[in-house]
C-alpha cells in the first residue's frame, strides 16, 4: 500500500470524488491556479478546469454562502477556508444557514456542503494562523465536525464528508500536512462519520483526543510502554456529534482518563467528553478525569518561546499519562 | 392604444406596450389584492389573539407581483424575503398555505410551523428557505446561479431584501461574487424607507441603493415600487440581460412600508401619521386599480366579484388553518440531519 502524506490524502480524496461525481466542485481563495496556499488542491485546476476549481473573491461569507446555494441546487461543493482562523466572517452562514436549513424547512431543503479548513498550531503562525476553531461550531446541531489524524482517515473521512447529505466542517491539521505520513489504499473507501477509532489498545490509562494530539499520545505511549505502562488511545475523528458509546467504552476500559486537545481548555470539545464520562462512567473511574489543553489565553503568540509555552508539548502528555498510571 | 377615461383625460395603455394582455394585468392586480387582503386579515387575527405575530407586506405588493410575473415561474429559482406575500402568491403559493404558515401548523409547506411567519421556503416552487438574520439569502441566490451555470441550465436566480439589508456584508459579498463570475442573478432591493425605525437617510449616504451597482461593475436601476408595470419592465430587462450572459443586475423598488415593522412595533414612536397618510395616496394597490379602471380592464362588477372571491378564499383558508393540527411535539427532534430510510 502506498505511503503518502496527510495533505496528499486530502488532494487524493477530492480528486477521486470529483472524478466520481460531476456535481463535486471546489471553491475558495487561491485554490485554482495556485493549488491552495498549502497545495491541498494541487493539480485539480489543471485536471478539471476553472469551472470546477473556482478561485473566489477574498470573502469567506460568500465562499460559505455561495457554497450553500450551490448545494441547494444539487451540487456537492467543497469549500476551502484558507485558515480556520478566517472562518468567522462565514460563521453566520455556517451556523444560521447551513446547519439549520434542513431543520427549518422541515426536511424540504438540504445542504450537502463540505467546508475544509486548516487548523492548529506549532507552525509559527501567530494568533491568527494557529487556532483550533472546532469548539465554536461544536454546539450547533445540524453540523458535523470532522478532524482526522492520519492520512488513511483523511482520505476516507473526506470522501464520506463530500458524499454526506448534510454540511460537514472538515478541519485539517496544518502541521500534520507534511509531518504525518501513512499507508493509504489506492482503492475507493470511506471512513464513516460519527465513529471514533481506537488507535492503540491498552489497559492502564485511556487517552481521548483528536488531530495532531493523537500523534503526541502515540509517541508518549511508545515511550511509556518501555516503563511497563499500557496506554489506550481513542481518536475521536468526528468531534461533533460525539461518538458517546466509544467514549464510554474507552473510559471504562482503564478507569483512568486523560483528555487531550491543543485548543484552549474551557469550553473545549474535551470538556464535553468529560461531561459524558461524568454522566456515564463515574463508578468505573479509578482516578479523576484529567484535561490537558492550551491555556485560556486568546491565541498562540508568534515568537518562538511564547508559541512553545502555549502549545501542548509531547513531554506533558507523557507526564500526565504516567501520573495517572501511578494514581 | 389610447383610451379616453371618464374624466376625459387621455390615458395611455402602458401594459400593451410591455406585451401584457388585459388578462395579464388583471392577474397582476388579483395577486396584489390577495396579498393586501390576506395581510389585513392577519392583523385582525393578531389583534384578536388568534396568531402571535404578523410581518406585513402592505405598500410593497406592486413591486413584488410585477417582479414575479416578469420571471419564468416554471424554471427560475427565487429567494424571497419575509415581506414578499405578493411575490409568493404570484409564484404559486396558495392562500391556504399562507394561512397554515401564519397559524404555524404542521401542514405549512414552508417549515411545518418551525419558523416565524413569512420565512418562506418551498422546494416544489424552487423557492429557497431563508432565516431571520437578514441578507443571508443573497449569497445563496448567487450559489444557485453558479450551480446552474456549471450545469448549463438557462435559468435566472432572483433574490429580494430591504434597503437596511443592503448594508450587510453578505449583500456586498454576494453582489461582488455574482458580478465577478457574471452570474444570472437579479438582486431586487425593496426599499420601503424604514429598517424597523431607522429611516433611509440614516441607512445610506448615497441617493439610491441601485447606485451601489456601479461599485460592483454591475447594471443597476431604480423604479417606482408602487407601479407593478415598472417592476415588470425592470425585472424583465434584468432577466433578459441574465439570459444573454450579461450578468447580474441590482434593482431598487421605491416603496413605502405602510404598516409598522411587525405586529410588535409601534411606528408612531418614529414617524408621523401625516407621513403615512401621504404615502398611502401613492399606494400601488389603489393607483393600479385606478389605472385598470381607466383602461377599462377593471369594472365595478369585476372588482366586486374579485373582492368576494378573495374574501371567501381567505375565510375558508383561515378556518382550515385554525382547525389544522400543530406538528407533533415529538417531531422537534426530527430532521436535524438526514434520516436514512
Amino acid at each position: 500500500m502506498p505511503v503518502i502524506s496527510y495533505i496528499e490524502a486530502v488532494t487524493q480524496a477530492i480528486d477521486e470524488e470529483m472524478n466520481r461525481d460531476e456535481n463535486v466542485f471546489v471553491l475558495g481563495e487561491d485554490v485554482g491556479k495556485r493549488g491552495g496556499v498549502f497545495q491541498a488542491t494541487k493539480g485539480l485546476y489543471e485536471k478539471y478546469g476553472e469551472n470546477r476549481v473556482i478561485d473566489t473573491p477574498l470573502a469567506e461569507s460568500a465562499i460559505a454562502g455561495v457554497g450553500i446555494g450551490a448545494a441547494m441546487y444539487g451540487m456537492r461543493p467543497v469549500a476551502e477556508m484558507q485558515f480556520s482562523d478566517f472562518m468567522l466572517p462565514a460563521a453566520n452562514q455556517i451556523i444560521s444557514e447551513a446547519a439549520k436549513t434542513r431543520y427549518r424547512s422541515n426536511n424540504d431543503w438540504s445542504v450537502p456542503l463540505t467546508i475544509r479548513a486548516p487548523f492548529g498550531g506549532g507552525v509559527h503562525g501567530g494568533l491568527y494562523h494557529s487556532q483550533s476553531m472546532e469548539a465554536i461550531f461544536a454546539n450547533v446541531p445540524g453540523l458535523k465536525i470532522v478532524i482526522p489524524s492520519t492520512p488513511y482517515d483523511v482520505k476516507g473521512l473526506l470522501k464520506a464528508s463530500i458524499r454526506d447529505n448534510d454540511p460537514v466542517i472538515f478541519f485539517e491539521h496544518k502541521r500534520a500536512y507534511r509531518l504525518i505520513k501513512g499507508e493509504v489504499p489506492e482503492t475507493d473507501y470511506v471512513v464513516p462519520l460519527g465513529k471514533a477509532d481506537i488507535k492503540r489498545e491498552g489497559t492502564d490509562v485511556t487517552v481521548i483526543t483528536y488531530g495532531l494530539m493523537v500523534h503526541y499520545a502515540l509517541q508518549a505511549a511508545d515511550k511509556l510502554a518501555q516503563e511497563g505502562i499500557s496506554t489506550h488511545i481513542l481518536d475521536l475523528r468526528t468531534v461533533y456529534p460525539l461518538d458517546k458509546e466509544a467514549i464510554i467504552e474507552a473510559a471504562r476500559k482503564t478507569g483512568k482518563v486523560l483528555l487531550l486537545t491543543e485548543d484552549t481548555k474551557e469550553g473545549s470539545v474535551i470538556s464535553e467528553v468529560a461531561a459524558i464520562i461524568a454522566e456515564h462512567c463515574l463508578f468505573d473511574l479509578d482516578a479523576p478525569v484529567r484535561r490537558l489543553a492550551a491555556p485560556d489565553a486568546p491565541a498562540m503568540p508568534y515568537a518562538g518561546p511564547l508559541e512553545h509555552a502555549f502549545m501542548v508539548k509531547p513531554e506533558q502528555v507523557e507526564n500526565q499519562i504516567r501520573d495517572l498510571a501511578e494514581f | 392604444m389610447i383610451k379616453v377615461n371618464k374624466a376625459e383625460t387621455i390615458v395611455k395603455n402602458r401594459h400593451e406596450e410591455l406585451g401584457l394582455s388585459d388578462q395579464d394585468v388583471l392577474d397582476m392586480y388579483t395577486f396584489m389584492l390577495k396579498a393586501r387582503r390576506v395581510d389585513e386579515r392577519l392583523w385582525l387575527l393578531n389583534r384578536a389573539g388568534k396568531i402571535p405575530f404578523v410581518v406585513s407586506c402592505q405598500g410593497q405588493e406592486a413591486a413584488q407581483v410585477g417582479a414575479a410575473l416578469a420571471l419564468n415561474r416554471d424554471k427560475d429559482y427565487v429567494a424571497p424575503y419575509y415581506r414578499d406575500y405578493g411575490f409568493v402568491f404570484a409564484w404559486g403559493m396558495t392562500i391556504k398555505e399562507m394561512m397554515l404558515n401564519n397559524f404555524a401548523k404542521a401542514e405549512d409547506p414552508n417549515s411545518g410551523g418551525r419558523q416565524m411567519p413569512g420565512h418562506f421556503g418551498y422546494k416544489k416552487l424552487r423557492m429557497l428557505s431563508h432565516s431571520s438574520p437578514v441578507t443571508t439569502q443573497n449569497p445563496h441566490a448567487v450559489g444557485i446561479a453558479l450551480a446552474a451555470k456549471l450545469k448549463g441550465d438557462d435559468i435566472v436566480s432572483f433574490v429580494t431584501f430591504g434597503e437596511g439589508s443592503s448594508n450587510q456584508g453578505d449583500f456586498h459579498e454576494a453582489a461582488n461574487f455574482a458580478a465577478v463570475h457574471k452570474l444570472p442573478v437579479i438582486f431586487l432591493c425593496e426599499n420601503n424607507h424604514y429598517a424597523i425605525s431607522v429611516s433611509l437617510s440614516h441607512q445610506l449616504a448615497c441617493e439610491h441603493v441601485s447606485d451601489r451597482a456601479t461599485g460592483y461593475g454591475m447594471y443597476g436601476k431604480s423604479f417606482d415600487g408602487n407601479d407593478p408595470l415598472a417592476a415588470y419592465a425592470a425585472v424583465k430587462e434584468a432577466a433578459d440581460r441574465a439570459h444573454r450572459g450579461e450578468g447580474p443586475t441590482l434593482l431598487e423598488a421605491n416603496c413605502y412600508r405602510i404598516m409598522p415593522h411587525t405586529s410588535d412595533d409601534n411606528d408612531m414612536t418614529y414617524r408621523t401619521k401625516e407621513e403615512v397618510n401621504e404615502a398611502k395616496k401613492h399606494d400601488g394597490v389603489l393607483t393600479f386599480a385606478s389605472y385598470l379602471r381607466s383602461v377599462d380592464v377593471l369594472s365595478e362588477e369585476i372588482e366586486k366579484d374579485l373582492e368576494e372571491r378573495i374574501r371567501k378564499e381567505i375565510d375558508e383558508a383561515t378556518d382550515y388553518a385554525e382547525k389544522a393540527p400543530f406538528a407533533d411535539p415529538d417531531s422537534v427532534l426530527r430532521y436535524v440531519y438526514e434520516e436514512k430510510n
